[in-house]
This record gives structure tokens, C-alpha cells and sequence, in this order.
């Protein structure tokens, strides 16, 4: 079709960037271009000043970028010309951002040494650079990890900044993004950072974000974090039931009352980076029904997997009986669990679920308890097939590593911002579970305003197709949505409500839309129930 | 038995709406034909593909395979004539096209008054796929666009200046009434559209007619007189917007009774046995309530394809839409309706307006005098829940009802700032008394 080819690529629609957008982009990029520089030891000194001034340059670059973008412009959804410009659109730019950060996560994850880690001596490169940070904070020298945490915590706070100035008319983002901006500055990096600062030769506390919850932090209940809380007294002890009840009770009470929104996007970082750097890329992601069904395997695949890798890991220390749970019996309370959980999704919501994910629930589970049966028939040295730790390392690898990294950030502009989120988070798909099952939110559709105009669907991050549900009148109640509320924002006839309310009624399908004759809606919904 | 064959002209939304739900409640053999798209679209966002907002792609609310694994013929081809004797119709490509049921649902054309100058090259509507790729090739930017002039103050006329704003073209917007769409909104709500469109660096000139489109030698536009002022304005593009009709011109030497539109009773049924009418291009015999005889809104279309397919699927069914709503979005101010606010209030009826001091937000109620029951209610910057409205419609609520309850039906995001208190305030402080 004609449209097809000639929408779009006119090449001189408003893309082109003011002068003060060009000014504000030169000035952020000179301080990544000092970080950069760093990186062959030509001597910036004192480190002190030359990395606040990279840091200070590319935050003043991005809230000067923002203000110039926005500030002038009446309040409102800020969309002109998205697929207009090649950073937004796949094109030439999109791909040389999306090579850099992949490129980016490689060497952070596998070649440290080349951004200046040194474990034996002296730190050089970037690392060096960020040492005077990492000495006020913590009072150690920067690792790797500390440059990652503080250019994601500098991402996070100044592409909020954008965020906020972007969606001022919109009070549920602003706080959306404060918090999220909070959650990153304080319990992802200054507090983990400072509390470092309380360990001593007797005395020593894992790096711990208290927000980053198992199965995310999937290295969470690992032996040495474990002995390390012990050791710590009552506040490692206090931290470690902290992390168990975390999951396993903190997280289903506010995942029933709020969705999985309170975390997904209000609380985690892989959310704050996604929704405030990430937010120029959400439109990227895959709407068609061949992508949600992928999302559904993969990411119910990556639960499977942590399960049994966390389950192989702590059972391989549990069973040297060293501790006082012993590792039989922490078997047999996996099982158990899983098989309440199991019973209850079977007996009470047997009818909410669709048909594959009641296939895939069954057979992931025969699997699991089948695994665990292999163990007691026998084997001792091995837990279920593998050794635990290869279990672990190749979970860390693959997953950890190279999904929620290397994929998950890298490739950005090209799948949109929540790649990892949708496809490979095991904790979003706990979360998502139970907000499918047993939650009082759900974006609710208003009667019959839907015009189908696609707005919805098209900048929704999780590559939900909420048109295809708000055009018949029916509430979106999807395991996936985060609950960012960008659809309710971009809807120009106010059809979409982000609500937590009583869970009868939640999930409605009415065949014909308010609006119409009532004799026929009730005719036709009577039929509905026959 | 024979499998029954409904043909279907046109794949807006009435047709499609009027296609899935016979999918639903048959078996029976659906072709749908249409020269506009290969595919149903979404009409009401052709704006957001020139706006950069989304793709062709993002318009259409169903995945291509869904019409094959429907069973939904789709024709790309142009109807000529119908020929209701013969139950065939004939396209453009010469071929015959015989079908047992004939719904008639082609939609709208813009309108044009006999203006000089406007078939020129330069003036279009935007109404269809077409109108919008031509915008594309006329307007692509503020060089080859210098200024744009729009002919008609109503819901497409404020789309458009929208979006040739986004590509910093500049705009002068004409409009007949003395305010923004000033035929349908009372003052009020006219006026602070006016500000609104102003703000956004339109050049807006109200009760101001077109007179003529001026054309150069090759037959392009080069600009437009105003009749009020005799001031011409040059441009390269014009956009004519002042409403549209039904699109029946092909249906003139049929059998089938016209008069705007296609006549239709309220079976949506038109003159001729097996043939009928729904969405814009049908027109009631009889107007339904203070409808008007050819509703084009999107929403009715839906309803009247909803309707119809009850009918044809064996269960004959009037079309009684229920109470009026609608919707529109004026740049950045949402707007929504329920029941009947009219530019002034009818004998009987009086109204409460309420404007939020940053002049952006806004509710207009009217209202029975005497019974004090609630008539409607236009909305403006301030989402309110449909269910609700439609609820305290059919319970014939009073005003004061709706006014000491407007908590329930507020729908705007969580967290927003709500105003009802300073609502129920001026409503007791202006009319407790009456």
C-alpha cells in the first residue's frame, strides 16, 4: 500500500532538534566523552573534580534536554513525531545505541579488566575514576559494579527529570517517578553503599538492596550471603527472614491489593530504568498474539529454572546439616508449597485460566516433583540431574547476565524498554500469577467510548493489545501489565482507569457495548451465560 | 440448504461491527467490500499517523490473519451500481458480484458547498486513507506548506490544525460560528475551546466565512478570501472540514430510496426486500428522540452493526440506541458527553456551568426546571464514567442527584485532584433557591 510506504519517511517532518536541544545533547555527551577518555589512563586529575564534572555535565545535559523539550509546550501527551525520528524508530541511530549499550553490558559483565578493575592493586581507567566516589560512600575503592550502579542511579534520576517534565499534567506519573527515583537513590545505592561502611573483621552485612527481592535477586539465599547474614547477629538474621518473608508474604499482600504495579513500576530498578530512560523506546514492543504467547513460555520457563537452580543451591549447603534446617526437610517444604499453590490455582480458579497456562502449570509442576522424586531415589552427590553450582552459574550466566543486560537494556531501541520484564523476569511473572488470580487491580474500560484508535496498545511497554479489549467493553486484566498507566494517559477519550476495587466483577466480557439498546444487551449477555 | 451470502459495502466500523457479529451468531457466507483499505482501520486516528504518534499499521484493531481465520471474505473493488432486481452489483472493474443480503455501510464524504476553487489542487477533507496520504504529499513540512487554511469549526477542522501544527506549519482556522463549534457547545464551553486552539498558536477567526479559493495558473491553491473581511489569505493547502454527508452517489440509479442518506425504518431496513443500511450513510425515516436522522459517529455506527446482525441472524431487531454519548479531544482538553447539553437550553430546561480557574476544565449540566431532572452533561478536562451517567439517565435522576453524587462517576487517573466539593459549593451557593 501507498500509505505504507510514503507515512514516515517524508524525512522532514518535526524531528530535527532545536538549537538548544542540540546544545543540551553536546553537553551530555562531553561528559560521557571524559568518562570515556578515563578509560586510557591520560591522567585526569584530581579525580575528584574531573568526575563530578562528567557526572555534573551529563545531569545538567539531560535535565537541559528536558526543559527544552517540554517547558515550552502546553501540558499534554508529548508523542509528536515518535516514529519520525530514527532514535525512536529503528533506525540508523537506534542501532548504533543499541550496538554501544550491548557492547557496553559485554564488557561490564565478562571484560571488567578493560574498564579498569584491578582486584590485585591499584584501580585504573574508569574505575579509578570513580574511586573518590566510592571511597566517601562506602569507603572502599570502585568496582566495576559501583561505575554500573551509579551511571544506572544518574539514568534513573535524569531521565526521571525528563519523565516528570514530559507528564506534568499527570499526578499518578509524577509520583510514579518520584518513588522510583527514591527507591533507586536510596535502597539500590546510597544505603547498600553506607551500609558497607558497618562492616568490620567481626562484624560484615552481604551488599544488600532491600527492594531487590528473590527471584529477581536470584543469588539472594546463596551460601556465603547466608552464612554472612548469620554471622551478622540479629540484623543479618533480621535481613534474611526479611528477604523470605519478602516473597513469600510482603509481596502477595500488596501484589492482592495494588497489582503488581507497586512493584513493577513504582519499586524495582529494571522498572525505574525502563520507565525514565527507557520511556522513549515503549512503543517498540510486540503486540501481535505470536509475541504474547512467546512472553508466556519463556518467562514461566525462567520461573521453572530459578526455582530449581535456588532449590539446588540451598539444598547442597542445607544437607552438610550444618544448619537447623536440614536439607530433607527444606526439600519436602518446596514441594509442599508448590503443590498448595498448585491445589488452590486448580480448585478455586481453574475457569480464569487459559488453556495453555493450565497445560503449562500442570506440566512444570509434574516436572519439578518429578526432579525431586529423582533425588530421593538415590542420587546423593547431585541434586536432581546437575550439580547445583552449574545450575547456579549457568542461571547466572544466561539469565542475569545476558537477558536482563545484555538484551534486556541493550537492545532497547530496538524490542522497546521491557524486553527482560516481559520475556525473561521470574519475579514479574510471580507477581503477574497472582494478579491474573487473586488481585483487586484492573484498568477498567468506560462503557462504550472506545474508538479503537490504537493508542493503547501501540505505547504500551509490555506489548499488551489494549484496544482489543477496551473495544468491547472489557476491563484489562492481564498477568503482564505493570500498571505503568501510559495507556490511561495516551487514551484521548478517557475509556482507561488504572483502579484497585472489589475483585467480583473484575474480569467482564459483554458482547454488546454501552451505548446500545438495552433489550439487546440484556438479551445477548443472557445468552452469554446459557 | 443454501449457504446465505451477506454482502457488505463498506469496511468501516459499522460494517466490520456488523461482520463479526454475524461471525458470531452464523455460519453464513460474509464478503466485505471496500476501495478504500485492504483492511478495517480505525478512522477516528488517521491523525496520529501524520502526527508521528503511530504507524498505518497501529490503526487497524484486528491482526491481518484475523479476517481469513474468521471467514471474512474480503474485496478490494469499487461499487458502480447496484441492481436490486438481479441482487448483483456491479464494480468498477466491469465484474458482477451477486450477493443474497445487501448492507449498505460506505460511509461519508466531506463536504463542499459550491465554494469557487474547490476542486483545486491543495484543498482536501479528511475523511478517508486517501485524504490522509495526500495531506502527506501536500503538507510534509512548513517549505513545501507554508500555511494552511481550514474551512469549518467542528471536530475534524480542530484534527487537523492539530496536526499541521506538530510540523510547525502555520494555520489560519475559519470558523462560521461566532465560537469553536458554537452550533453544538454553548458559549462557555465554546469560548474556552477558542483560548485553547490559541494557545497552541493557531490563527483562529471566528464568524468568518470563505468566500472564495484562489488558484494559480497551474490550478493549485495559493489562497483563500475571507467574505466577512475580503482578506485573502495565501496558503498551499486547504482544508475543508465543515461536516460531511453521506457518500450515495453510486446508489442514484438504483432502486433504492434516498433522500441524504439511505432511508432506512428502524429495522435499519431500507426500501428494497434484503437490503439494508447502516452507520453514516443511513438515514432514519423517522429521527430517533433528539437524534439527528444521519448520525455520523463512530459509536453509532457500532450500535446500528451490533443491531442489525441480530436481524439478519433471525432475531428481527429495532434499532433503539440508548442514551447519547460522545467524545471528542480538542488538542490537549478531553471532552466527554452524556444525554443532551445544547447550545442553549431549551424551553423549560436551565443549566449549571462550573469552569476550574486555570480555564481548562469545565462540566455544563442541564436540567428540567420544574422536575429538576437531569438532562445532560458536557464534560471537559474531567474524565466521568459512562456507566454511571447512563445509569442516572434511565433513573431520570434529578440534578441535584447527579450533583451530590458526581464523586461515583468521576474517572480520572488516581491520585488526580478532584473537584467535586468545589462543585456541590457553586451548585448549592447559584441554585438552591430556584
Amino acid at each position: 500500500m501507498s500509505a505504507n510506504l510514503n507515512m514516515s519517511v517524508t524525512g522532514n517532518a518535526p524531528e530535527a532538534l532545536s538549537i538548544q536541544q542540540k546544545l543540551s545533547s553536546a553537553l551530555g555527551l562531553a561528559g560521557l566523552l571524559i568518562m570515556s577518555l578515563s578509560i586510557t589512563d591520560i591522567g585526569f586529575q584530581p579525580k575528584t573534580l574531573w568526575l563530578s564534572l562528567s557526572l555534573g555535565m551529563v545531569a545538567a545535559g539531560i535535565v537541559w534536554y528536558s526543559k527544552a523539550s517540554y517547558a515550552h509546550l502546553p501540558e499534554g501527551i508529548k508523542n509528536d513525531g515518535v516514529y519520525f525520528k530514527s532514535l525512536t524508530n529503528r533506525g540508523l541511530w537506534a542501532y548504533i545505541l543499541g550496538l554501544l549499550l550491548t557492547g557496553f553490558y559485554v564488557v561490564l559483565y565478562f571484560y571488567p579488566s578493560l574498564l579498569g578493575l584491578n582486584s590485585e592493586g591499584e584501580n585504573t581507567g574508569i574505575v579509578a575514576l570513580f574511586d573518590p566516589l566510592s571511597q566517601a560512600l562506602s569507603g572502599n575503592p570502585a568496582s566495576q559494579w559501583f561505575v554500573y550502579g551509579t551511571l544506572y542511579t544518574l539514568a534513573i534520576l535524569g531521565f526521571g527529570i525528563k519523565f516528570l517534565w514530559k507528564y506534568r499534567h499527570n499526578r499518578y506519573q509524577r509520583l510514579r517517578t518520584f518513588s522510583v527515583m527514591f527507591f533507586q537513590l536510596g535502597f539500590a545505592f546510597i544505603i547498600p553503599e553506607v551500609m558497607a561502611r558497618l562492616n568490620g573483621d567481626d562484624f560484615s552485612l552481604p551488599y544488600y538492596n532491600l527492594v531487590n527481592i528473590w527471584p529477581l535477586n536470584y543469588y539472594n539465599f546463596e551460601q556465603y550471603r547466608v552464612d554472612e547474614f548469620i554471622s551478622a547477629g540479629s540484623v543479618g538474621i533480621g535481613l534474611l527472614i526479611f528477604g523470605v518473608l519478602s516473597i513469600l508474604v510482603i509481596t502477595p499482600i500488596l501484589t492482592y491489593k495494588y497489582g503488581k504495579r507497586w512493584y513493577c513500576s513504582w519499586v524495582c530498578g529494571c522498572g525505574g530504568l525502563a520507565e525514565t530512560a527507557g520511556d522513549p523506546f515503549r512503543h517498540l514492543s510486540d503486540k501481535s498474539q505470536n509475541a504474547w504467547k512467546l512472553e508466556r513460555w519463556l518467562v514461566h520457563t525462567v520461573v521453572v529454572f530459578v526455582v530449581i537452580s535456588t532449590t539446588a543451591v540451598v539444598y547442597s549447603y542445607l544437607k552438610t546439616d550444618q544448619y537447623w534446617l536440614s536439607g530433607t526437610a527444606f526439600l519436602i517444604s518446596v514441594a509442599t508449597l508448590l503443590t498448595i499453590v498448585f491445589s488452590w490455582v486448580m480448585i478455586y480458579k481453574r475457569q480464569e485460566l487459559q488453556k495453555d497456562a493450565k497445560y503449562a502449570a500442570i506440566g512444570f509442576l509434574v516436572l519439578i516433583l518429578a526432579l525431586i522424586g529423582l533425588h530421593f531415589s538415590g542420587m546423593t552427590d547431585k541434586i536432581f540431574v546437575f550439580e547445583a553450582e552449574t545450575l547456579r552459574s549457568s542461571y547466572g550466566f544466561a539469565i542475569g547476565a545476558i537477558f536482563s543486560g545484555v538484551v534486556g537494556v541493550g537492545f532497547y531501541p530496538i524490542f522497546g524498554n521491557r524486553v527482560w520484564c516481559r520475556f525473561g523476569c521470574p519475579m514479574a511473572a510471580i507477581l503477574g500469577f497472582q494478579q491474573r488470580l487473586f488481585s483487586k487491580f484492573r484498568i477498567t474500560t468506560n462503557g462504550g467510548q472506545c474508538i479503537s484508535c490504537g493508542n493503547c496498545s501501540t505505547y504500551c511497554e509490555m506489548g499488551i493489545d489494549v484496544r482489543a479489549y477496551a473495544q468491547k467493553g472489557e476491563n484489562i486484566v492481564r498477568s503482564s501489565c505493570v500498571g505503568c498507566g501510559i495507556c490511561a494517559s495516551v487514551c484521548p477519550r478517557g475509556v482507561l482507569k488504572l483502579e484497585n476495587d472489589t475483585p467480583a466483577g473484575r474480569i467482564n466480557s459483554q458482547e454488546v457495548l454501552l451505548g446500545n439498546d438495552v433489550d439487546l444487551m440484556d438479551l445477548v449477555n443472557q445468552n452469554q451465560k446459557n | 440448504m443454501k449457504q446465505e451470502h451477506i454482502v457488505i459495502i463498506g469496511n468501516g466500523i459499522a460494517g466490520v461491527t456488523l461482520a463479526r457479529h454475524i461471525r458470531k451468531l452464523s455460519d453464513k457466507r460474509i464478503t466485505l467490500i471496500s476501495s478504500e483499505s485492504e483492511h478495517f482501520f480505525s478512522r477516528t486516528a488517521l491523525m496520529y499517523v501524520y502526527m508521528g504518534h503511530m504507524k498505518w499499521d497501529h490503526l487497524k484493531p484486528y491482526e491481518d490473519k484475523f479476517w481469513k481465520k474468521n471467514r471474512l471474505e474480503l474485496k478490494q473493488a469499487y461499487v458502480t451500481e447496484v441492481n436490486t432486481d438481479q441482487k448483483r452489483l456491479k464494480l468498477e472493474s466491469g465484474e458482477l458480484f451477486a450477493y443474497d443480503k445487501l448492507v449498505i455501510a460506505c460511509g461519508s464524504k466531506s463536504n463542499k458547498f459550491g465554494w469557487p476553487g474547490q476542486d483545486a489542487k491543495g484543498v482536501l477533507g479528511l475523511v478517508s486513507k486517501q485524504d490522509l496520504e495526500e495531506l502527506e504529499e501536500l503538507a510534509p513540512n512548513n517549505q513545501v506548506c507554508k500555511r494552511a487554511v481550514i474551512v469549518g469549526g467542528g471536530l475534524i477542522g480542530v484534527e487537523l490544525a492539530e496536526m499541521l501544527a506538530t510540523r510547525n506549519i502555520p494555520v489560519t482556522f475559519l470558523v462560521r460560528e461566532p465560537h469553536f463549534w458554537n452550533n453544538v457547545l454553548p458559549d462557555e464551553e465554546a469560548k474556552l475551546i477558542d483560548r485553547h486552539i490559541r494557545e497552541h498558536h493557531i490563527d483562529l477567526r471566528l464568524s468568518s466565512n470563505l468566500d472564495e479559493i484562489l488558484t494559480d495558473e497551474q490550478g493549485k491553491v495559493k489562497g483563500v478570501k475571507i467574505k466577512e473581511t475580503d482578506e485573502v489569505v495565501d496558503c498551499d493547502v486547504v482544508g475543508l472540514t465543515p461536516g460531511v454527508s453521506p457518500n450515495v452517489e453510486f446508489l442514484k440509479n438504483s432502486a433504492i430510496e434516498l433522500n441524504r442518506g439511505v432511508l432506512v425504518n428502524r429495522h435499519l431496513e431500507t426500501s428494497v426486500t434484503d437490503v439494508y443500511a447502516i452507520g453514516d450513510c443511513a438515514e432514519q425515516r423517522e429521527p430517533i428522540g433528539n437524534r439527528p436522522a444521519v448520525e455520523a459517529v463512530w459509536y453509532t455506527g457500532r450500535m446500528m452493526g451490533e443491531t442489525l446482525a441480530q436481524t439478519l441472524c433471525g432475531n428481527p431487531m429495532e434499532y433503539k440506541p440508548g442514551h447519547w454519548f460522545n467524545s471528542a479531544k480538542f488538542f490537549d482538553i478531553e471532552y466527554q458527553t452524556y444525554g443532551w447539553v445544547f447550545p442553549k437550553p431549551p424551553e423549560g430546561h436551565t443549566d449549571f456551568y462550573w469552569e476550574h480557574e486555570d480555564g481548562k476544565k469545565c462540566i455544563h449540566i442541564q436540567y428540567e426546571k420544574g422536575s429538576r431532572q437531569f438532562k445532560g452533561i458536557n464534560t471537559f478536562g474531567i474524565r466521568l464514567r459512562h456507566e454511571v451517567f447512563d445509569h442516572w439517565l434511565t433513573q431520570k435522576a434529578t440534578v441535584d442527584e447527579v450533583i451530590d453524587n458526581l464523586k461515583l462517576a468521576n474517572f480520572d487517573p488516581e491520585f488526580y485532584k478532584h473537584y467535586e466539593n468545589e462543585i456541590i459549593n457553586v451548585f448549592r451557593t447559584q441554585k438552591a433557591e430556584v
